[in-house]
C-alpha cells in the first residue's frame, strides 16, 4: 500500500515494544486534554462494560429474578445456573465441538495462509495479482448467497466419494478455514513484506531451500503476525452462526447453535442463557486479551500500512 | 481491501481469463449438482438402524431425550432396530428439513409441525400414507379424523400420521375471576372483552397475547377468520388474505391490545412464550394457548389454580364453520421416502402410534393422543384435557392444507406483528391499516 | 522473543534493517526455471479451498437465480425450470410489493451502514487518540474496550436482546424508571426504535475493531514528528489535528471499506436480535434475503436478490477504491 513521505524506518515492532508506553512528550498534557480523556473514556467504558456486567450478574440470579423487572444488583446470589446449564442442553458436547472445529480451522487456515502469503510476498509470477484480487473480493460475498449451494456441493461430494461431509465437523472446518483465509493471507502478505528480504536471501545463500528459508527465517520473524491471524481465525470460527445452523446435527452442533436450546417450548432460562454465554465466551475472550499485544503488533506491521 | 497499484495495462486481460476459467468450472459443478434425483424410493439396505428427529416437546432438549430414550430401547428390544435419536430445536427444524429434502440426506423418520404437512408434502420427499402403508400401522380408523385431516392436502394420501394432538383453549385464573366477581368463563368475544376489562388494572391485565410471534398470530387469525365465515385461501388454493371478513378477524384480535386495552402493550414484543409466564404469575387473567399444562407447571402454577374453557365464539349460537374455536394443532410423524430402512421405519411409526406408547408419551407431554383407543384412557379425562379433547373432536378445523401454508404463517403472522407494534406505540390501527397490511402480504404470495 | 531474532548466523545487527520498501526487489535465485512452479504450489491449497468453498458455490448461486426454485423443486433442483430473468424482474419491480419491500430493506441497510460505520469509526478514533499516551489504567481499559470484539457474537447479542426487552430490560429500567426520560417505556425490539437498537448493538460490536486497527496504526507514527511539533510550540490538540489524524489516512481507507463490507452484509446481529422476522425498520438486506429464500422457500428469488446485492457491493467497492486512491495520489 502506498504510504506517505513520512513513512518511518521502523521494523515490525515486537510485542515488547508495543507494551512499552509511547512517551510522546516529556511534559504533562494540558488539563483540558486530561479532562476530555477522563470523561470520554469513562463514558465509553460504561457503554462497553454494561452488557458484560449484565451477562455476569444475571448468570448469578435465580430464574425468578431474571424474568421479572431488571435490577442492577442481584438480591439472591446463586451458582445454580452454572450447574443447570450442563443438563438443560448437552453443553459440554457443544463446547467440545466448537473447540475441535475452531481449533482445526485455525491451524489449517494459518498454515495455508502462510504458504500463500509467502508466495505472493516473495515471488513475482503470472496470476499473482489475479489471485490477490480474487481472494480479497470473496470478502464481499453475502454468506446467504452460497449457503445452500455450498451445502449441496458437500452433499454431492459425499454422494460421489462416499465421504460423509454433510453434518460432519470436517465440512464446518473446511468452510470456516476458507472464510478466514482471505483476511489472513492479506494480513500475512503485509507482514512478510515488512520482513527484510535480505534475511531469507541470506538463508538461501546458506543453502536452505525456499521452504527452509520460510520456516527457519520468515516464520519465526513473523510470529506476531501469525498469532494475530490465528486469533482472528479462531474467533471467527467460534462465533459463526448461519452456516452452523444448517450444517450441523445433534452430535456436531456447536455452541453458536447450541445456546438456542435454553429457549424452550416452555420458557427462556435467561439466567442459564447468560451463564452458558459466559462459559462460551471465556476461552475466546481470555485468549484474545492474552494475545492482544501480538494482534496489535501483527496489525501494525501487516495490515496497517 | 488492501490495494496495490497495478502496473498499467495487462492485468485486465488476465483477470478476464481467470474469470472465464472460474465460470467454466462453475458450469461443470452445476451440471453434476442437483440433489439426489436418483434413489427416490425407499429400500431396505440398512435394516439395522433408523435415524429419528424428534421435536422439542418438553421443558428442554435433554428432557425430551430422557423421555424418549427408554421408549426407543423398548422398540429396539422388540425389533432389534437401533434408533438414533436427535432432538432438533424448533428454531432450526425447518432449515434442517429443507436441507435434508434438497440433499436427500435426512433422517428416516421425523416429527413435523402438522401445519407444515401440505407444504412438505409438495416437495415430494415424504412417504405418502396410502391405504397400503396405513394398513401396516393398523389402518386409518385408529386415528381421529380431525387429526388426520391436518396431515396433508385434501384428496391426497396424508404425508404424515398424527403423533401428538393439541388444541387451543381459554385458560383462566380462578382466583382472579373470583376476586373480580366473575362467575364463569366468557363464551363470546364480547363477554371476553368485558371480563378482560374487569380484570385489567393495578398492573394486571385481562388477557396475555404473544404479539411478536408470527406463528401464534397466524393461528389466531385463522380461527377468527373461520368465525367470521372467511378463509385465507379459496378452494383453488389462491390466497384471499385481504377479504373483508379476514380484515375484520385480524383487527378483532389486534384490538385486544389496540382498542380494548385488555392486553398489556408490552405483549406486542412477546415472542418467547412470555405470555404463558405472565398468565402463570398472575399478571394476566386469561390466555389462549394450546396444552399449556406442563408449561404452567414449570412456572409453578398448580393445576387447581386455573381452569380451561373452550375458546369463545362470536355469538353464543354460532354453528358450523362459525363455531370453529381451534385449529387442529399438533405434531405429525413422517417418513422420508428415500429411507434405506423402509420396513423398519414403518415398524417404528407403528410402535410410536401404538396405544401403549400414545398413552405414555402424550401423558408426559400433556397433549392428547390422536389415536382413539388411547384417548379413552382416564389420564386424558382430567377437566382441562377433556375440554381440549372435546373441542378437537367437535369444533376444530385444520389450517389450510395448501403448499403455501408456511408462507401464510410467515406473511400474515408478520403483518400482525407489525400491527401490534404500531398499536403498542400509540398509533391507531384502523380497518384501513389492517387492510393495507394484509393486501401487501397477499401480493407477496403471487410475485 | 523479538521479531528479528532469527537463527541466521552472521547477520548484521539484528534490529531495524530496512523499511518495508523493498517489495519490488526480486529474488534472484539460481535455477529459476525449476522454481517457477513453486509459488503456484504454495498457493494451491488456498486456491483449491477458495474455489470449492467460495467461487464454485457462488457460481451455483448465480445459476440458481435464473431458476424457479420453489419447494416443488428443492428435492430435484437440477430439474427446476429455467425462469430467465424473471426472478430479477420481480426483485427490481419497485412498484410491486416484492420489489418495494426489497427497496425499503435496501434503504434501511444503507442508512444503518452509514450510521454504524460512521459511529464505530468515530468512537474508535477518539479512543485510540486519547489512549495514545500512557496513563494509569490504560492497559486495563484497552482490554475492556476490546472485549466486545472478542465476545462471540451470539453471546453478546443475546445479552443485548435481554437488555432491550421493554418490560424487564435494563435499557428501559435506566431510560424510563431511573432517568424518567419517557412517559411510557419505549419498545426497542419492535417498531421504529428497533432501527436504533440495531445501530447501537452493531456499533458496540464493531467499534473495538476500529479502535484496535487505529491503535496499531498510531504506533507507526514516529515520535520525532511530535517532538518536532513541540519544538515548534504546537499544543496537544494541534498535534492531534496536524500529525495524528493526517497520518491515519491510509489506514482509514482500508478500515472504512472493511467495516462497510462487514456491516452491510451483517446477518448475525439482526438475526439474533429479532429472530427470523425482523421489524420493518430494522429489516437488513441479509435478513430480508434469508426470509425470501429460507423462510418462504423460494431460493430462486433469494439468489437473485443476493446477486443484485453482490453487484452493488462490487460497484461500491470499485468506486470507493478508485476515488480514494486517486485522492491519495494527489497527496503523493
Amino acid at each position: 500500500m502506498a504510504d506517505t513521505a513520512t513513512r518511518p524506518a521502523a521494523p515490525a515492532p515486537t510485542p515488547a515494544a508495543v507494551r512499552a508506553p509511547v512517551r510522546r512528550s516529556p511534559t504533562a498534557p494540558p488539563r483540558s486534554f486530561v479532562w476530555t480523556r477522563r470523561i470520554v473514556l469513562s463514558l465509553l467504558g460504561v457503554f462497553t462494560a454494561t452488557p458484560v456486567y449484565v451477562m455476569l450478574s444475571s448468570s448469578l440470579k435465580p430464574l425468578d429474578d431474571v424474568t421479572g423487572s431488571f435490577r442492577w444488583f442481584p438480591s439472591n446470589l446463586t451458582v445454580q445456573p452454572y450447574i443447570d446449564i450442563w443438563d438443560t442442553v448437552p453443553l459440554a458436547r457443544y463446547f467440545l465441538n466448537s473447540l475441535i472445529v475452531a481449533g482445526a480451522a485455525t491451524v489449517c487456515s494459518v498454515v495455508i495462509a502462510v504458504f500463500a502469503a509467502y508466495a505472493v510476498s516473495r515471488y513475482r509470477f503470472r496470476g499473482r495479482r489475479v489471485f490477490t484480487v480474487t481472494i480479497l473480493s470473496t470478502q464481499m460475498f453475502p454468506g446467504i448467497l452460497f449457503l445452500l449451494p455450498l451445502f449441496l456441493i458437500f452433499v454431492n461430494i459425499g454422494n460421489t466419494t462416499g465421504i460423509a461431509l454433510y453434518g460432519s465437523r470436517g465440512a464446518l472446518i473446511l468452510t470456516y478455514l476458507t472464510f478466514t483465509l482471505p483476511f489472513s493471507v492479506w494480513m500475512l502478505i503485509g507482514y512478510f513484506d515488512s520482513i527484510p528480504k535480505d534475511l531469507d536471501e541470506a538463508a538461501l545463500v546458506d543453502g536452505c531451500g525456499p521452504l527452509g528459508a520460510l520456516f527457519r527465517v520468515v516464520v519465526p520473524a513473523a510470529i506476531p503476525g501469525i498469532v494475530a491471524v490465528a486469533v482472528y481465525s479462531f474467533m471467527t470460527a467460534w462465533g459463526e452462526v448461519l452456516f452452523a445452523s444448517v450444517m450441523t446435527n445433534g452430535t456436531t452442533r456447536t455452541l453458536a447453535i447450541g445456546l438456542q436450546g435454553y429457549a424452550t417450548q416452555t420458557q427462556v432460562y435467561w439466567n442459564q442463557v447468560m451463564a452458558a454465554s459466559l462459559v462460551a465466551s471465556v476461552p475466546v475472550v481470555a485468549g484474545f486479551l492474552l494475545l492482544q499485544r501480538y494482534l496489535v503488533a501483527g496489525l501494525t506491521a501487516g495490515a496497517v500500512k | 481491501m488492501r490495494v496495490r497499484r497495478s502496473a498499467p495495462g495487462r492485468p485486465v486481460l488476465r483477470r478476464t481469463a481467470a474469470l472465464a476459467a472460474v465460470s467454466a468450472l462453475t458450469m461443470a459443478a452445476t451440471a453434476c449438482g442437483g440433489g439426489s434425483s436418483t434413489g427416490d424410493e425407499g429400500s431396505n439396505k440398512n435394516p439395522g438402524t433408523l435415524t429419528y428427529w424428534a421435536t422439542n416437546q418438553g421443558s428442554s432438549l435433554e428432557h425430551d431425550k430422557k423421555v424418549l430414550t427408554p421408549e426407543l430401547k423398548k422398540f429396539e428390544k422388540e425389533t432389534g432396530i437401533d434408533v438414533k435419536l436427535e432432538v432438533v430445536p424448533w428454531d432450526s427444524l425447518l432449515d434442517r428439513i429443507l436441507a435434508a429434502t434438497s440433499s436427500g440426506q435426512g433422517p428416516d423418520v421425523l416429527n413435523i409441525g402438522n401445519t407444515w404437512s401440505a407444504s412438505l408434502q409438495a416437495t415430494g420427499a415424504l412417504l405418502p400414507w396410502d391405504a397400503k402403508n396405513l394398513k401396516k400401522i393398523g389402518g386409518k380408523d385408529r386415528f381421529t379424523p380431525s387429526a388426520l385431516a391436518a396431515a396433508g392436502a385434501e384428496g391426497k394420501p396424508p404425508a404424515a400420521v398424527p403423533l401428538y394432538s393439541l388444541a387451543y383453549g381459554l385458560y383462566y385464573n380462578k382466583q382472579m375471576f373470583k376476586d373480580a366477581g366473575i362467575a364463569k368463563p366468557p363464551e363470546t368475544w364480547d363477554e371476553l372483552v368485558d371480563t378482560g376489562k374487569k380484570l385489567t388494572g393495578d398492573g394486571k391485565y385481562g388477557l396475555a397475547v404473544e404479539g411478536g410471534n408470527p406463528v401464534e398470530n397466524a393461528h389466531h387469525a385463522f380461527v377468527f377468520g373461520k368465525q367470521h365465515g372467511a378463509d385465507f385461501f379459496d378452494s383453488s388454493g389462491e390466497p384471499t388474505f385481504d377479504k373483508p371478513a379476514n380484515v375484520k378477524a385480524v383487527k378483532q384480535y389486534v384490538d385486544f391490545l389496540a382498542s380494548d386495552g385488555i392486553a398489556a402493550e408490552g405483549n406486542a414484543e412477546y415472542a418467547k412464550n412470555e405470555s404463558v409466564r405472565d398468565f402463570a404469575t398472575g399478571k394476566a387473567g386469561m390466555l389462549l394457548w394450546q396444552a399449556a399444562a406442563s408449561s404452567l407447571k414449570s412456572h409453578g402454577m398448580k393445576p387447581d389454580e386455573y381452569g380451561v374453557a373452550p375458546v369463545p365464539a362470536q355469538s353464543a349460537d354460532a354453528s358450523g364453520e362459525r363455531a370453529v374455536n381451534t385449529m387442529v394443532a399438533g405434531i405429525n410423524l413422517a417418513v422420508f421416502k428415500n429411507t434405506d430402512n423402509l420396513d423398519g421405519a414403518l415398524k417404528f411409526v407403528k410402535f410410536m402410534t401404538s396405544t401403549e406408547e400414545q398413552k405414555a408419551l402424550n401423558g408426559t407431554y400433556g397433549s392428547i393422543p390422536p389415536v382413539k383407543e388411547a384417548q379413552q384412557d382416564a389420564a386424558f379425562s382430567t377437566p382441562d384435557l377433556k375440554v381440549l379433547r372435546d373441542v378437537l373432536a367437535n369444533s376444530s378445523a385444520p389450517l389450510p392444507q395448501v403448499p403455501d401454508e408456511s408462507k401464510f404463517e410467515t406473511l400474515v403472522g408478520t403483518a400482525m406483528k407489525e400491527l401490534f407494534a404500531e398499536a403498542a406505540s400509540g398509533k391507531s390501527v384502523s380497518t384501513g391499516t389492517v387492510q393495507e397490511r394484509l393486501t401487501e402480504a397477499q401480493q407477496q404470495m403471487q410475485k | 522473543m523479538t521479531t528479528l531474532d532469527t537463527p541466521r548466523a552472521g547477520s548484521p545487527a539484528p534490529p531495524p534493517p530496512e523499511p518495508p520498501r523493498t517489495r519490488r526487489a526480486r529474488l534472484r535465485v539460481p535455477a529459476r526455471v525449476r522454481r517457477a512452479g513453486l509459488p503456484y504450489l504454495l498457493l494451491l491449497p488456498a486456491l483449491l479451498l477458495e474455489l470449492l468453498i467460495h467461487l464454485v458455490p457462488m457460481g451455483v448461486g448465480i445459476v440458481m437465480s435464473f431458476k424457479e426454485l420453489t419447494q416443488q423443486y428443492i428435492r430435484t433442483w437440477g430439474d427446476a425450470p429455467w425462469s430467465g430473468l424473471d426472478n430479477f424482474r420481480v426483485a427490481v419491480d419497485f412498484d410491486a410489493p416484492v420489489g418495494e419491500a426489497l427497496l425499503r430493506s435496501f434503504g434501511v441497510t444503507c442508512a444503518f451502514t452509514v450510521l454504524a460505520v460512521g459511529l464505530a469509526w468515530l468512537l474508535g478514533v477518539t479512543a485510540a487518540v486519547l489512549m495514545q499516551e500512557n496513563f494509569r489504567g490504560r492497559g486495563l481499559l484497552r482490554a475492556l474496550f476490546l472485549t466486545p470484539y472478542a465476545l462471540p457474537v451470539y453471546a453478546a447479542v443475546i445479552t443485548w436482546s435481554f437488555m432491550l426487552q421493554r418490560d424487564n430490560g435494563l435499557v428501559n429500567h435506566v431510560v424510563h424508571e431511573q432517568l424518567g426520560l419517557t412517559d411510557s417505556p419505549p419498545f426497542w425490539l419492535i417498531g421504529d426504535n428497533s432501527f436504533f437498537a440495531l445501530v447501537v448493538v452493531a456499533v458496540w460490536r464493531t467499534w473495538p475493531f476500529a479502535f484496535l486497527i487505529l491503535m496499531a496504526a498510531l504506533q507507526n507514527i514516529p515520535r520525532e514528528l511530535y517532538e518536532a511539533a513541540q519544538v515548534d510550540g504546537a499544543g496537544i490538540w494541534q498535534q492531534v489535528r496536524r500529525i495524528t489524524l493526517p497520518s491515519l489516512r491510509p489506514v482509514n481507507q482500508v478500515l472504512v471499506l472493511v467495516l462497510f463490507l462487514w456491516t452491510f452484509n451483517d446477518f448475525n446481529v439482526p438475526y439474533l436480535l429479532f429472530g427470523k422476522a425482523a421489524p420493518e425498520s430494522a429489516d437488513l438486506i441479509s435478513i430480508h434475503i434469508y426470509q425470501s429464500s429460507f423462510v418462504t422457500w423460494d431460493f430462486g428469488a433469494g439468489s437473485a436478490m443476493s446477486v443484485l446485492l453482490l453487484l452493488f457491493l462490487l460497484l461500491v467497492t470499485a468506486v470507493y477504491l478508485l476515488v480514494t486512491s486517486r485522492g491519495r495520489k494527489h497527496d503523493g
